[in-house]
């Protein structure tokens, strides 16, 4: 049934133009201006010339930048598997009944809260190889003292230590979110038929929950893919180049060096990469879908 | 009222007349400074003043009103992180009309950028107009290290240099007691000293330095500074792959491997300093002005215990690396009278006694430095004193005098960084100076 009066033509478009002129405004202008930007030497305080591929010539042949792309691929495969695995476990140990099961919870959920700068200055403090105190425990146990962050092979897993416990609770939350909507049928025909609670977890709870931990696995992807501030704060990328990731690489292109034109680049090539990896994983979220 | 005034007797008379006669001078000089100079020129102006952020500019910032009631001008002024401001100040000097009449530039980073960029404007007429500047003003009193600075290649004056840094050599006098060790007088000693302090069993290290990429190249090029060379000759040539920059960098990984703390690879100059101020580090070579946290006994154990010493001579010179901040004013300025009023005021010769008081830094005026009563009454010692006038009298500068100073500073940081996990410094230094040729050309060439 048509609401509009005979003949008269209905005009949509006051309503969607507000949205529209935002979405062009913030994101599909900046997009277009870095596309532009990326095919052009752009100095902040130099000429703006035209180079068509340079820039993109020059990334892929800059040793630096494929070293950065390895740190990135190694700290995002760390930091998304260690808090999705840990994370699990967190919830299915907390989503049984058990004494003080909320303080727990609520202690455990604490580090997601912490604002990630200050997180960072404190897990500094604490690596620290003669004062921190995480060589002190190492003492107290026997082990002997890590150089953690001040080392350029244990760098980049150090830095996942202090990933896992920032956001570990977050997998464990959106988990925990699927382990209540579980319906109990399941549960009661396996134990009729003297299923062991490996094997309930295994054909039951673990594919009803999937989608869940998909959803995890995104936003912990995108989350690593995007890390920058923990890094930034406790290593800059140091030692060396050993912890420097894509994002460091291109802060530092675009505002230390300021080559405004090969940074777009750089964030060209990174836009793809998270597009590629972000379709990757909604079309395996896709297969994992109850009813698919 | 009292009737002697009106009276005076004699001996009243004589008295009074030889304070006058003594005093005169100082009267005269006072009043005509008072007379001739005018403060209230530009009373009712505004001048915006971007500083970074750190104790010199809050002590600075905290006394404005003092300049307000002196001038009438009113002040607006922000503090900046350094690597935030060094951006800010980049973009607005390339819009072409800064938000700020006064900025405060790290000389080191950015003198070379802001002569091409011609950002600001020269004060040398400023200065010698009388009509601008105060009497009191004293421009003689500017050290040479500050002025080097301050002092473009071709002869332009475009800032005021408010704070020099002198790298000095930081020492336990405990531990070298201890060992029966003396100051080393050579670089090349600083190692062998080094060498019989390394006590790993007790967690101290011989010498920490930093190790952190950028942060780690002043150490290096204090070492080549040892062989009378800079990174950059005067005619704009690389020397980093000369066999002197490789001698520097060989000094370099064997401070920083053999001698120094675990984990140095990655310091910068707070590790270092936590490092030193906790007594695991027997020598520390940084800038100047650690001294108030090491010597504050709550936070340091070695408070009392700390030798300052002026950096030891090269095989060739000898030399302090120094780096400096000075203030300027952007050459699109409109009120550039009471941004200089502003300038004259925040480095007249209190406040920067003022900055020296409070282990803020070291002054680029000498008078501050001569001023007994502030010697005699820090509690950083007189060889702090004496280590800031050696080091000022052999300062040269520390960093290169180029546009990309970030870049410079972060390739051959990596090859120095590379160099402590063990790799070849002449091959480190070849690679590196490959990597950055090309940049310092096209930096020059845009």
């Amino acid at each position: 049934m048509s609401i509009a009066a005979p003949g008269v033509e209905r005009n949509y478009w006051p309503f969607v133009l507000p949205a529209l002129i935002v979405v062009l405004g913030v994101i599909v202008f900046p997009w277009v201006f870095t596309l532009f930007m990326s095919v052009h030497d752009w100095n902040v305080s130099g000429a703006v010339t035209f180079v068509g591929f340079e820039n993109f010539r020059q990334l892929f042949t800059d040793a630096r930048f494929y070293e950065s792309v390895l740190h990135t691929l190694y700290f995002t495969v760390l930091a998304v598997v260690l808090p999705v695995g840990i994370g699990l476990a967190a919830a299915l140990v907390f989503h049984r009944e058990f004494k003080g099961r909320g303080i727990l919870r609520g202690i455990f959920i604490m580090p997601m809260m912490a604002t990630p700068v200050a997180v960072a200055l404190v897990w500094t403090m604490m690596f620290h190889p003669q004062l921190g105190v995480l060589n002190y425990l190492l003492g107290l146990v026997g082990l002997p003292p890590s150089t953690w962050v001040y080392n350029t092979k244990t760098v980049i897993p150090t830095l996942v230590i202090v990933e896992v416990w920032h956001w570990t609770p977050l997998v464990m939350l959106i988990v925990l979110g699927g382990l209540a909507n579980l319906p109990t049928e399941p549960y009661e025909a396996a134990e009729i038929d003297g299923a062991s609670s490996f094997q309930k977890f295994r054909h039951i709870t673990f594919p009803l929950i999937l989608p869940n931990l998909m959803i995890a696995l995104i936003l912990r992807t995108i989350d690593a893919l995007k890390a920058f501030d923990t890094i930034y704060v406790i290593t800059q990328g140091g030692p060396g180049t050993a912890s420097e990731t894509m994002n460091i690489f291109l802060y530092l292109q675009a505002f230390a060096y300021f080559k405004l034109g090969y940074a777009s680049a750089v964030v060209v090539i990174f836009f793809t990469l998270v597009i590629a990896l972000s379709l990757l994983l909604l079309h395996v979220r896709q297969k994992t879908k109850w009813n698919a | 009222m009292n009737d002697r005034i009106l009276r005076p007797s004699r001996r009243h008379f004589v008295g009074g007349a030889s304070l006058a006669v003594l005093g005169a001078p100082a009267l005269v000089r006072n009043a005509f400074a008072q007379s001739t100079f005018n403060w209230k020129r530009f009373a009712g102006e505004t001048v915006n003043v971007l500083y970074v952020k750190n104790t010199r500019a809050d002590l600075i910032m905290a006394k404005s009103k003092e300049f307000e009631d002196r001038t009438g001008i009113k002040v607006s002024a922000e503090a900046v992180p350094e690597q935030q401001q060094r951006q800010k100040a980049l973009i607005e000097f390339t819009s072409g009309k800064p938000s700020f009449d006064v900025v405060a530039l790290s000389l080191h980073v950015q003198k070379r950028i802001a002569a091409k960029g011609k950002w600001l404007t020269d004060l040398r007429p400023m200065i010698a107009d009388g009509s601008l500047t105060s009497p009191e003003f004293d421009f003689k009193d500017f050290n040479a290290a500050g002025l080097t600075f301050s002092t473009q290649n071709d002869g332009t004056l475009d800032t005021l240099p408010k704070f020099v840094d002198y790298w000095i050599l930081y020492y336990n006098k405990e531990l070298f007691a201890q060992k029966g060790v003396a100051y080393p007088k050579t670089m090349d000693e600083i190692l062998t000293a080094a060498q019989k302090l390394h006590d790993p069993g007790k967690g101290i290290a011989g010498f920490v330095s930093r190790g952190l990429k950028n942060a780690n190249v002043p150490v290096w090029t204090s070492w080549l500074l040892g062989q009378g060379m800079e990174t950059v000759d005067k005619a704009g040539n690389l020397t980093t792959n000369s066999p002197e920059a490789i001698w520097a960098a060989e000094l370099y990984k064997r401070l920083n491997s053999e001698v120094a703390p675990p984990g140095a690879i990655g310091f910068n100059w707070n590790e270092c300093q936590s490092t030193f101020a906790t007594g695991r580090a027997a020598m520390w070579l940084d800038g100047i002005g650690f001294a108030a946290p090491l010597e504050d006994a709550t936070k340091s154990r070695v408070a009392g215990k700390v030798g300052y010493g002026i950096v030891p001579a090269g095989p060739k010179a000898h030399h302090s690396a120094t780096f400096a901040d000075g203030m300027g004013i952007p050459t699109s300025c409109t009120r550039k009278g009471a941004a200089w009023l502003y300038i004259q005021w925040a480095c007249n010769k209190e406040n920067q006694l003022t900055m020296l008081k409070n282990g803020a830094g070291s002054p680029a005026r000498n008078s501050p430095l001569a001023d007994t009563e502030t010697i005699r009454a820090s509690k950083f010692g007189k060889e702090w004193f004496d280590t800031i006038l050696g080091s000022a009298k052999i300062g040269r500068p520390g960093l290169p005098v180029i546009v990309p100073v970030t870049e410079f500073r972060d390739i051959f940081g990596v090859a120095l960084t590379n160099m402590i996990g063990g790799a070849d410094p002449k091959a480190e230094l070849a690679k590196a100076t490959e990597a950055f040729k090309p940049v310092l050309e096209k930096s020059e060439k845009a």
